[in-house]
């Protein structure tokens, strides 16, 4: 065992920047020391002659310096959030960038502007927020604080500002193109360890999600079953004397663990289900983050086999690996440190998660 | 009950054997053959217990004593035998009449069964009854040579068939129509709880999987390991506590079964008692019809249309030789008939009282046995709730740890 190296532990040959040190611990703290606030609610649908799109009013509250005012009253849509997970990713591509709820679902036969659909959308987008807030770099960033403070043409206009479509494929394709080449060499240990537990972990949370889909769908059936049971024993009840008051005593007791069920399956869709759906979004997102710093790796490295091919024209290139090089470290070492503050994050959500559960079976056997 | 054989004997089903043999009609077939044991209860002095007398007995021969016994006490609401086939079953049981599950559970309704009989009071009495338990070769026959399948009326074997009856006793009527509400509620009853129970096994069994996948992911983690691994144990406990729970289940099951059944022997008495009372009104009616015919052939009017008088009338009539020869046969029948109905008429009354109060017997044991079967439900289900209170904190306990 002494030959892994711990994933928690501060190695010093890699330097930590101290406030990523400092806000390891900032998120167990809770929310005194958080100087902004954020909600998402009031989800209003808007038709136009070309679309119906829903709205969500994005309320932000905040003692900080850097933002003009102490109140901000917005309202976004999907897209918006879309583009600004697509600039945090942009501007910082190895570091966890929480998950967006999906566009569509799939699986569920639920439509698009459900009321279950909306809410759930509603809370996962609230979340979203509240986790780049809480995060030490990216809750400083521009286009973050723009997203919170700016009108609706306001962001328009600034969205337009970007580069193209055109660059930002480019980008695209160079980076697939560089992670196909032998990304995988020179490639630190620590996150080849990265990339084996994702994989573990991965497998397993997605179990996770189906079994507790599984688990929610018998309960229900469960439930409907209950409810068919109580009233024949009432029935019963009618054509006895001796035993009439007995039976309705058990036809009363059935509906009150009829009602026990309902509120069991509801402590799991409100906690456990949306937990684990999103781990299982981020489980792709870690598996897009150390892409994407093997991507970074790539280009050092073949920035220096080129060099090592080319023995003039040393000097131009040693400034560009050297710029590589630092591009590299820092992308390494935001992603560890990153990928601690999240692993941290994880046990903590899964433990307040699964002891909710716990504390909510408990509820329902004392019913 | 001072009397009945049950507090005089012991009696127990203690075994269940696999035998094949040759039946009725020469084919080789397989079947299960019931030890019933008996001894006698006296007052035991130290040391000294009276010997266990013991024989094999087939359902067969238990359907052949049940039968015998319906129809020689036909006011008697008799104990009825465990299902012949697995009813109500729910997906884990199977419904296979040699599963030894099944074999148990009749194991156990057929020691309930004659237990039920023997203590009786009327029944216990009976002398094949006390054959059944105790002499093993010649019973059939013995049975075969009461010649009670000559008493047992075809009539009520047509489940269906409706007598008009003119006067019914509205007692009996109120009964038959709260028997036939009993059987409906208790096999709606015992359907939706075979269902209920399938779906309560899924929601448990589908906790076991967590137990696995939280094992093998605390492999890969450092810190949550050991609470992951725990708790995923307790999710397998959790898991397969249900199998005790749900067999716990199948005796409330089954002592509602009984009374599923003893519904309708209580509807057989009503029954044979409207059998019975239509009967009793066609011989009444039978002998008025033979009254008025004398009637008319003494005096020579004809009240009433009959083919007879008809063809009398077209073809002449007859002399009064055959008039005289006539009306002395009439006068015979109605004489018989007369006597007929009035022992007909002690009969239905000597009935009524009996069923009566074998009814009365029967709707005590039955509200005394429902009642402590609904308490021993609920009890169960509270047990049931305080193992899902200890799986669930020693689980809340490992989470918390992680």
């Amino acid at each position: 065992d002494a030959s892994l190296v711990e994933v928690n532990s501060f190695s010093p040959s890699v330097p930590i920047s101290p406030s990523s040190m400092t806000n390891q611990y900032r998120f167990e703290d809770g929310p005194e020391l958080r100087d902004l606030f954020i909600t998402v609610d009031d989800p209003e649908s808007h038709i136009t002659a070309i679309e119906t799109f829903i709205t969500y009013r994005v309320v932000t509250k905040t003692t900080r310096g850097e933002f003009d005012s102490s109140e901000y009253e917005v309202r976004r849509r999907y897209q918006d959030f879309l583009w600004l997970k697509s600039k945090l990713e942009e501007a910082h591509p190895t570091l966890i960038i929480p998950p967006l709820p999906e566009k569509f679902i799939i699986k569920g036969m639920v439509e698009r502007f459900s009321d279950e659909f909306i809410e759930t959308r509603r809370k996962a987008l609230h979340k979203f927020l509240n986790r780049i807030a809480d995060h030490p770099t990216l809750t400083f960033n521009e286009d973050f604080k723009i997203f919170l403070t700016a009108q609706a043409w306001e962001l328009s206009s600034h969205k337009k500002q970007g580069p193209g479509l055109l660059s930002r494929m480019g980008q695209t394709v160079r980076a697939v193109a560089s992670s196909v080449r032998g990304a995988v060499r020179n490639r630190p240990e620590m996150f080849t360890e990265m990339n084996n537990y994702l994989e573990t972990f991965s497998q397993k949370i997605n179990l996770l999600d189906k079994i507790a889909h599984r688990i929610y769908k018998e309960e229900r059936e469960y439930f409907n079953e209950m409810k068919e049971y109580g009233p024949i024993y009432t029935l019963w009840s009618a054509s006895e004397e001796d035993i009439a008051e007995s039976l309705k005593g058990i036809a009363s007791c059935i509906d009150r663990c009829c009602r026990a069920t309902e509120q069991r399956m509801a402590g799991l869709s409100e906690h456990l289900l949306p937990i684990l759906h999103e781990y299982v979004l981020y489980s792709e997102i870690l598996m897009g983050v150390l892409k994407r710093r093997d991507q970074i790796q790539g280009e050092l490295d073949s920035k220096v086999d080129a060099l090592a091919n080319k023995k003039t024209e040393k000097d131009l290139f040693s400034e560009e690996i050297g710029k590589l090089e630092d591009k590299v470290e820092r992308a390494n070492n935001a992603l560890k440190a990153d990928w601690d503050r999240w692993k941290q994050n994880m046990q903590w959500d899964m433990r307040s998660t699964f002891t909710n559960v716990a504390e909510n079976n408990l509820r329902y056997y004392e019913e | 009950m001072e009397d009945c054989l049950a507090k005089k004997m012991e009696i127990t089903v203690s075994e269940a054997e696999k035998r094949t043999g040759r039946n009725a009609m020469n084919i080789q077939e397989t079947y299960t053959a019931y030890l019933i044991e008996t001894r006698a209860v006296e007052s035991q002095s130290e040391g000294q217990c009276a010997p266990v007398e013991s024989l094999w007995r087939r359902y067969s021969e238990f359907e052949l004593l049940r039968n015998y016994l319906s129809v020689t006490y036909p006011h008697i609401v008799v104990p009825p035998l465990p299902e012949k086939r697995a009813d109500f079953v729910w997906h884990k049981l199977s419904a296979d009449n040699m599963d030894p599950d099944f074999v148990e559970r009749r194991r156990i309704g057929l020691e309930n069964f004659l237990l039920r009989v023997a203590s009786h009071p009327v029944l216990c009495q009976d002398k094949i009854f006390y054959a059944f338990l105790m002499q093993e070769g010649g019973w059939k026959e013995m049975v075969n040579e009461t010649g009670f399948q000559l008493k047992a009326d075809s009539r009520l074997k047509a489940l269906n068939a409706t007598f008009r009856v003119k006067n019914p006793d509205k007692r009996f009527t109120e009964l038959k129509h709260y028997s036939d509400e009993l059987q409906s509620v208790i096999s709606h009853l015992l359907r939706v709880r075979a269902r209920v129970a399938d779906r309560l096994y899924g929601v448990y069994k589908v906790h076991g999987n967590y137990g696995r996948v939280f094992s093998e992911w605390s492999a890969i983690e450092k810190e949550m390991g050991d609470g992951l691994q725990s708790a995923g144990h307790h999710m397998d406990v959790y898991a397969a506590s249900i199998d005790d729970i749900l067999e716990e289940e199948e005796h409330y099951a089954d002592q509602l079964k009984e009374y599923l059944f003893y519904a309708e022997a209580l509807r057989a008495v009503c029954r044979k008692h409207e059998l019975m009372q239509y009967d009793l009104e066609m011989a009444a009616q039978d002998l008025t019809s033979k009254k008025q015919q004398c009637e008319e052939l003494a005096t020579g009017t004809v009240r009433t249309f009959s083919l007879k008088g008809m063809t009398s009338k077209l073809f002449g009539q007859e002399t009064p030789e055959q008039r005289e020869a006539k009306i002395k046969i009439l006068e015979e029948q109605i004489q018989e008939g007369e006597e007929q109905l009035k022992s007909k008429n002690l009969e239905g009354r000597d009935f009524v009282r009996s069923a009566w109060a074998d009814i009365e017997r029967f709707k005590e044991q039955k509200n005394h046995d429902l009642k402590e079967a609904l308490i021993s439900y609920a009890v169960m289900q509270i047990s049931m709730c305080k193992k899902g209170i200890q799986v669930w904190t020693n689980a809340k306990e490992c989470f918390s740890k992680m």
